[in-house]
């Protein structure tokens, strides 16, 4: 009798439950459809730009200088140079600054003070700032103005620096706190100087945090192609930057220029071009990954 | 607070006498209370005072007076005056909230780290205040070693752990050595020795408090402040670090905190017992010291009756 009862209201249970079975049904179709969306249309874009870019991918493109009298020998060296180049400046001046600002902002800023809170709430806020907005700041200030650079590679270094600064700074904070609040104490207790205690536990404890979110920025920076448009980055030269007072080309600026070309040759090499850019860009969030498995600190 | 006032034992033998620190006016060293470095496992200062003058009185090492602490507006302790004597191991007891820790921290500056802490009246340690204007926290903290409530081990290899405090005062001699000898004094040599390059997370949580034990001591400090710190063990890992106490207090003062009264009474020649005191117009809760006596006296004979019913278990 009482089985009979339950068996009654599993049963019940299950007409009812098969109403929300059918929303959840309509949901999993619409969560599944966005994800088959995005990936089919990320999917269209790289295939595209296999089918079209990689015949001319070789050895070639990656010696060669971009030529438009003999667009056959085409290639992208001055390119990847300046985007290598671009990268290791921004690392230069980004990793120092923004490690010490996180440290300060962390570590040693009085919270109570409002210039320590609004310094807080600037770096949020630059960090959603369009990038365009930094091209014109770095050209009205780093190229031309106070700094009056030039159009030239140290200029696009400091402008894709102050562009993922805040993000560096965010980052950086982010793996600070995560160290335990108790080995802060134990380090102090054991007669440790506040800087002792930083550069000798907070530092290396915060260390895969910091290095994997510094890669994925110099990622996003070198894949940047409004501010480099607009402080002037070269288009096509062929030849190297010999310094940092040289002019400049990335492979986002070549990208873009190859495919304004009428020749239908070029429209391809922005194509491979694409495909060196994603493979640099694959290739550093691969090693943040690893960095990330191998030195991740587990409190 | 002149130093005349430093410790009520005359015949104090530290090695400088505290009235020439005040006098010479500058930063004041603590060095001068460092045992030798290089002393074997028997510190020179068993020594000061031979065994056949043990019914002398004990002398004291800290001296606290009328000690409270502000957290901004509230006030957590008031008018604490207890002091510890050397090489004995001092309970604080009492229920939760009534300012033990609180007071624990004001012994090695602790305090100073808690933003809006505000300590007042006078601690006084070998005869100096420590919260005189001259005084380097950083220095208190080289002397006054403290074991904290969770194992906070460093994420390092255990010899690293351990090497961290004499690599940071710029202690000389050879680091192996220093590391083993602190092993050693932790109880925790013959476990670890073929492992010390491993990472220190790799214990288990008894071992992981006894090498927070041993990095504590490897700076020779002459006091070891514990705060509950057994309270996340088990009762063999409890009973393995109670032992160590007891060694240890043939060199060293312990004070520590603790929420097992049987532990209290196990471990400790004095006990102070600490409660909370409730305003009347506010809300506002205050530690004080109701009792501080013998460990003995407190748990079969206390003279409060707050003490009698918190350590016969009818409160806290």
């Amino acid at each position: 009798m009482t089985g009979q009862r339950i068996a009654d209201s599993a049963l019940r249970g299950m007409r009812r439950g098969e109403r929300t079975n059918r929303r959840a049904l309509i949901f999993d179709i619409l969560m599944y459809g966005a994800i088959a969306l995005a990936l089919v249309s990320l999917l269209a874009l790289i295939i595209q730009t296999v089918v079209k870019g990689a015949p001319d991918l070789s050895l070639q493109f990656f010696l060669n200088f971009p030529s438009r009298i003999n667009p056959a020998n085409s290639g992208a060296q001055s390119a990847i140079v300046g985007t290598l180049y671009l990268m290791l400046l921004t690392a230069v001046f980004v990793i120092p600054v923004g490690i010490a600002t996180a440290l300060y902002l962390e570590e040693y800023a009085d919270k109570t003070r409002w210039w320590n809170r609004m310094i807080e709430v600037n770096i949020q806020n630059l960090a959603a700032v369009p990038s365009v907005v930094y091209g014109i700041l770095g050209l009205a200030f780093i190229v031309r103005g106070p700094l009056g650079l030039g159009p030239v590679l140290l200029a696009g270094g400091l402008t894709l620096g102050l562009l993922v600064l805040p993000v560096v700074i965010i980052v950086a904070r982010e793996s600070i706190r995560a160290v335990p609040p108790s080995i802060r104490e134990g380090a102090l207790a054991l007669g440790a100087t506040k800087w002792q205690m930083v550069s000798r536990q907070v530092l290396p404890g915060a260390r895969a945090g910091m290095v994997t979110g510094i890669i994925l920025s110099l990622s996003r920076a070198i894949g940047e192609t409004a501010p480099l448009l607009v402080i002037g980055a070269a288009s096509s030269p062929r030849f190297n930057p010999s310094g940092l007072g040289d002019a400049f080309t990335a492979l986002p600026i070549q990208i873009f220029s190859w495919t304004q070309d009428p020749n239908p040759v070029f429209v391809n090499q922005a194509a491979t071009a694409s495909i060196v850019l994603l493979g640099i860009l694959l290739a550093m969030n691969g090693v943040a990954i690893v960095m990330r498995n191998r030195y991740e600190q587990r409190w | 607070m002149s130093a005349s006032t430093a410790g009520p034992n005359p015949d104090n033998q530290i090695p400088k006498a505290p009235a020439e620190v005040g006098v010479s006016g500058s930063v004041t060293d603590l060095t001068p209370y460092l045992p030798p470095v290089d002393s074997e496992y028997d510190l020179e200062m068993t020594d000061l005072k031979g065994p056949e003058e043990a019914p002398a009185p004990v002398e004291v090492i800290f001296d606290c007076s009328d000690v409270e602490v502000h957290y901004g507006e509230h006030r957590a302790i008031r008018d604490v005056s207890l002091s510890f004597g050397l090489r004995e191991v001092t309970a604080l007891i009492g229920p939760s909230g009534c300012g033990k820790s609180t007071f624990l921290r004001c012994l090695n500056r602790m305090n100073d780290l808690i933003p809006g802490a505000k300590v007042g009246g006078h601690v006084i340690y070998h005869g100096q205040d420590l919260y005189a204007d001259e005084i380097d926290p950083v220095q208190v903290r080289k002397r006054i070693g403290m074991v904290f409530q969770k194992p906070n081990p460093f994420p390092k290899s255990i010899y690293d752990n351990v090497a961290f405090g004499p690599r940071v005062v710029g202690m000389e001699g050879d680091m192996d050595e220093i590391v083993e000898r602190a092993l050693v004094r932790g109880a925790l040599w013959d476990e670890v020795k073929d492992r010390l390059t491993e990472n220190a997370f790799g214990m288990s949580g008894g071992q992981q408090q006894r090498l927070c034990i041993a990095r504590a001591l490897a700076t020779d400090p002459d006091v070891l402040l514990m705060d509950e710190p057994c309270s996340a063990l088990d009762p063999i890992s409890t009973g393995r670090i109670e032992d160590l106490m007891a060694e240890l207090k043939e060199r060293i003062s312990i004070v520590i905190v603790t929420h097992n009264m049987q532990q209290a009474a196990r471990v400790s020649d004095k006990t102070a017992f600490f409660t909370v005191e409730m305003a009347e117009d506010e809300k506002r809760r205050t530690g004080v010291v109701v009792e501080y006596d013998a460990t003995d006296t407190i748990f079969t004979n206390p003279s409060d009756k707050r003490t009698e019913d918190y350590v016969t278990g009818k409160f806290g």
